[in-house]
């Protein structure tokens, strides 16, 4: 997290800072075995840092560190150690760390950092092994190193002799490591592997159903439980028919816990432990629990809206930037445009329901888990239990999609809390209902904006009044407004405020926080001030962006967690990724028929640069096909894994394009409205675009992450195009809210 | 209740609830977990198995209604040599999978669709496919992957257009 990004949101930072984790990056000597010793004894295998193995027999392991949840990186990673340790692809195995920060570094998948944080030690890594085997060699040989190279998982001598790696092993074992500076790393333009296509290391067991995922953990002697909740958030249990439940088939035993009096934590409840997840969720449906439900039962998202209304015009809680004067600029202004925008609360809807597997034996609680964060975790086992953290054992399994969810770690604690009460293994597994009224969850928003364009539609002023969510006083994950939010530090006469509603309503980071919501509003309005002032959208943008360079990170008026969220956006980068894409999508050069249009919008998160065009037919009767979409990517020098890295970006473009169609959870009485995908509609095969094209521009920063960053300008660019279509202003998610019919 | 099923060409028998699900029967009493659980009210696919042949549901399936009916799971698609069926092998080719979770039930309804149909139209395949939720969104390559499949395109690059 050396340079956050300009729209990375203060909650999600602030948490990284919490855990320890913001400095991102980790010292190589973490791994390094001690001693020089290079040798696992007991086994023979060559293994001078805790993620390369390799045995006599040449067989080479990988240990991946990171938690999967889908973005590929239990491939990717290994990928470039084994491009430098020079050992061809398909001779690798690849073995999913457990939970170890002293031996790994920082394991934590989340804000699409596994990439930057670890990319330029990755290569260090494989590099060191491979220049270890290689002195081997020479050794064994008599030889200076620099007469050798590796190749294929062979040393080669300069007068043809060889020898496989494995035939080195016992050599190498007894070299001292290498320091970091003594190792040449192999270079860009010698790579075989970064860059190419690459099937996810997992692809043979996911596609012949072998256990993988959390919920597929499977212990000798092992129960399964529920944990019933009360609907209203936080609400308390006053009580339950613990006895007669007990008495129901395969029943072993129910129990109150009372919680830790946190939403995003411990939250009280009733567990039923059965000796299958059927006989579990039979005797659920018996459950006759009398709730105290508390003050949350007050809070409705209707109710918020309206009061959002009534105060849009005052002042707002907090001005979060303020250069020039807005509003005389508007008054003076040749045109103006002003507009509502709002997008309700979701939910992340991993497919995996959460779950977690955990065993209290020994004093030890051993747990496995489908996790982003696991340092969250066990955090929160060591807190809320009071089990030392020498006492906690993490395994990290794959998870059936993170999206943030899994950064939160309310499941876990409840396995672990309902473990220290059985005498076994238990494996708690959340129903669907379960998961969609008890996530935490992007928050909504409604923004009040005013824009004004002067006579050549130059934007010359801008307002906005934000209304977001907050839990215990401060914002929900990427509910926070930046001051620096493009197009803040960019309008000479600019206002952002923003007003909190208090809530007690859990809320999360969701796939590019903050990002996801705030791009579509602004380079929605944006695109209005465009058409207002008759210019082209792609052309008002780059007059927007400007010539400058280099956008240093705003002060004027920002308020502190403003600043610290806020960075120098390197304007040149998204000024080249806008025009490449453009260009890649022909925009401006094509003529549509009425029905028919395109749209175009930027961002840059997670230290990725992006600009996207949507193509779109509406239908007569206000029917939404997306017909082609082009990103324009810059993520600095290196695609590591090209099969991965599209597939991140066509999965951000349809989940992006389902959150505009479809999603919606709405929150009265303090309890979510929805709580399956028969009420909460998710995105079909028939909705994906006919045509996602990906282009990637190669620039000579550094290698950035690709799980976030593709999808904020999405739902813009496609909204955008359905107003060039149809002449119809989306202003509201989801789509549903606006009648896009014409005639 | 005792049940004597057959899955993936073998006798089974299980003692459990006869309201349990197929889904569940698999899972936790088979230990067959390739079928995976996503919603339990049939609106997301990720449970689909063949009974006879016909992709169905094995959270709506009360194992009472199964009797001597053949029961497929993503676990006794491949051929009993181990050698992949098309839909499998198209999905390791074009590498199709995010988080995977859904993969199982695309791959058993794909491969149903192509027994049915096997030069199946862009709309055949959206047609079938409908009824499978992937939260990682993976359609652009769960359609290719069905293409190279039926023999309709060959092997290219990862998420074909
Ligand atoms: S689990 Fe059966 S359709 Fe979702
Ligand atoms: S690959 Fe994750 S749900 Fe489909």
């Amino acid at each position: 997290m050396s340079s956050p990004s300009l729209a990375q949101p203060v909650g999600r930072r602030d948490f990284l800072k919490l855990t320890g984790l913001a400095g991102g990056g980790f010292a190589l000597a973490f791994y390094i075995r001690s001693g020089g010793e290079a040798a696992a004894a007991e086994t023979g295998d060559f293994s001078p840092n805790a993620f390369v193995r390799i045995a006599r027999t040449g067989a080479v392991t990988i240990v991946s560190k990171q938690p999967e949840m889908g973005q590929g990186v239990k491939t990717s990673l290994p990928m470039i150690i084994a491009e430098q340790l020079e050992v061809p692809w398909k001779d690798i195995a690849i073995e999913q760390g457990d939970f170890d920060e002293k031996k790994y570094g920082g394991q934590s998948a989340g804000g699409s950092q596994s990439t930057p944080s670890n990319y330029d030690n990755f290569h260090v890594l494989g590099a060191t092994v491979r220049t270890m085997l290689v002195e081997a060699a020479a050794q064994t040989w008599g030889v200076p190193a620099s007469e050798c190279r590796a190749e294929k998982a062979t040393v080669i001598h300069t007068s043809g002799k060889s020898l496989k790696y494995g035939q080195l092993v016992a050599k190498a074992a007894t070299l001292p490591v290498p320091a970091k500076d003594a190792v040449t790393l192999k270079q860009p333009k010698d790579f075989t592997l970064l860059g190419t296509r690459i099937s996810q290391f997992d692809t043979p067991k996911i596609v012949t159903g072998k256990a993988l995922f959390g919920i597929d953990v499977k212990l000798p002697g092992m129960l399964y439980a529920i944990y019933e909740k009360c609907p209203a958030f936080g609400g308390k249990v006053v009580s339950a028919n613990l006895n007669e439940i007990k008495a129901l088939p395969g029943v072993r035993d129910a129990f109150i816990l009372e919680g830790n009096g946190k939403v995003k934590e411990l939250v009280p409840g009733v567990a039923i432990i059965a000796d299958s997840t059927w006989s579990a969720f039979s005797a659920r449906k018996q459950l006759k629990i009398t709730w105290d439900e508390g003050t949350v039962v007050n809070e409705s998202w209707e109710s918020f809206l309206k009061q959002a209304k009534e105060k849009s015009t005052q002042p707002g809680g907090k001005t979060l930037r303020k250069d020039g004067d807005p509003d005389a600029a508007l008054a003076s202004a040749a045109k103006t445009v002003e507009a509502q925008y709002s997008y309700p609360f979701i939910s992340h809807a991993n497919l995996e329901p959460q779950n977690t597997t955990a065993h209290w034996h020994d004093g030890i609680m051993e747990i496995w888990s489908p996790t982003q964060i696991p340092s969250i975790g066990t955090g929160m086992v060591n807190r809320v239990l009071g089990i030392a953290p020498e006492k906690i054992k993490l395994h990290l399994n794959r998870a059936g999609g993170g999206f943030g969810r899994r950064i939160g770690a309310d499941y876990l604690i409840e396995a672990a809390a309902i473990a220290q009460k059985v005498n076994a293994p238990v494996k708690l597994t959340w129903s669907r209902e379960d998961d969609m009224r008890h996530d935490q969850y992007r928050p909504g928003g409604i923004h009040f904006l005013k824009g004004g364009v002067d006579a050549k539609g130059k934007v010359v002023a801008w307002k906005n009044h934000c209304f977001t969510f907050g839990e215990g006083g401060s914002p929900g994950s990427g509910g926070s407004l930046s001051g620096d939010e493009f197009p803040g530090r960019w309008i000479a006469n600019y206002q952002a405020d923003q007003t909190m509603f208090d809530t007690g309503w859990p809320m999360g980071p969701w796939r590019a926080p903050g990002s996801c919501v705030f791009a579509w509003v602004m380079h929605s309005f944006i695109d209005e001030l465009a058409h207002a002032g008759g210019r082209d959208p792609l052309e008002l943008r780059l007059e927007l962006l400007g010539e400058k360079d280099d956008m240093p990170a705003g002060n004027a008026g920002a308020t502190t967690k403003g600043k610290q969220a806020a960075a120098s956006y390197n304007v040149a980068r998204m000024r080249n990724v806008l025009k490449f894409a453009a260009e890649k999508a022909g925009w401006g050069k094509k003529k549509f028929a009425k029905g028919s249009g395109a749209g175009i919008a930027f961002h840059f998160s997670h230290r990725g640069f992006f600009a996207q065009v949507a193509e779109v037919t509406v239908s007569k009767d206000g029917q939404l096909k997306v017909d082609r979409f082009v990103t324009g990517v810059d993520i600095g020098a290196q695609v590591v894994n090209l099969s991965g890295a599209e597939n991140q970006v066509e999965g951000s473009v349809i989940d992006a394009l389902g959150v505009l169609m479809y999603q919606e959870l709405n929150i009265e009485r303090g309890r979510t409205v929805q709580s399956n995908f028969n009420d909460y509609p998710m995105i079909r095969i028939t909705d994906a675009p006919t045509k996602i094209e990906t282009h990637f521009l190669k620039t000579a920063f550094p290698t950035t992450g690709l799980g976030e960053p593709a999808l904020p300008p999405v739902a813009p660019a496609i909204c955008n195009a359905i107003f060039a279509a149809t002449g119809k202003r989306v202003r509201q998610f989801p789509l549903s809210r606006t009648d896009l019919r014409w005639t | 209740m005792k049940y004597t099923l057959n899955v993936n060409g073998q006798s089974r028998s299980v003692d459990v609830a006869s309201d349990t699900p197929l889904l569940w029967v698999l899972r936790d009493s088979l230990d067959l977990v390739g079928t995976k659980y996503g919603c339990g009210v049939g609106m997301c696919g990720a449970c689909t198995i063949h009974l006879n042949g016909v992709p169905t549901r094995a959270c709506m399936t009360p194992v009472s209604t199964v009797g001597k009916m053949k029961v497929t799971t993503i676990e006794g698609l491949a051929a009993a040599s181990g050698k992949l069926h098309p839909v499998q092998q198209a999905w390791s080719d074009l590498d199709v999978a995010q988080c995977g979770y859904c993969q199982a039930g695309q791959i058993m309804t794909a491969a149903a669709l192509l027994k049915d149909n096997p030069k199946p139209n862009d709309e055949d395949i959206d047609g079938a496919m409908a009824g499978n939720l992937c939260r990682c969104a993976t359609y652009m390559r769960i359609r290719a992957g069905i293409k190279l499949a039926a023999g309709l395109t060959t092997a290219g690059k990862g998420g074909a257009q």
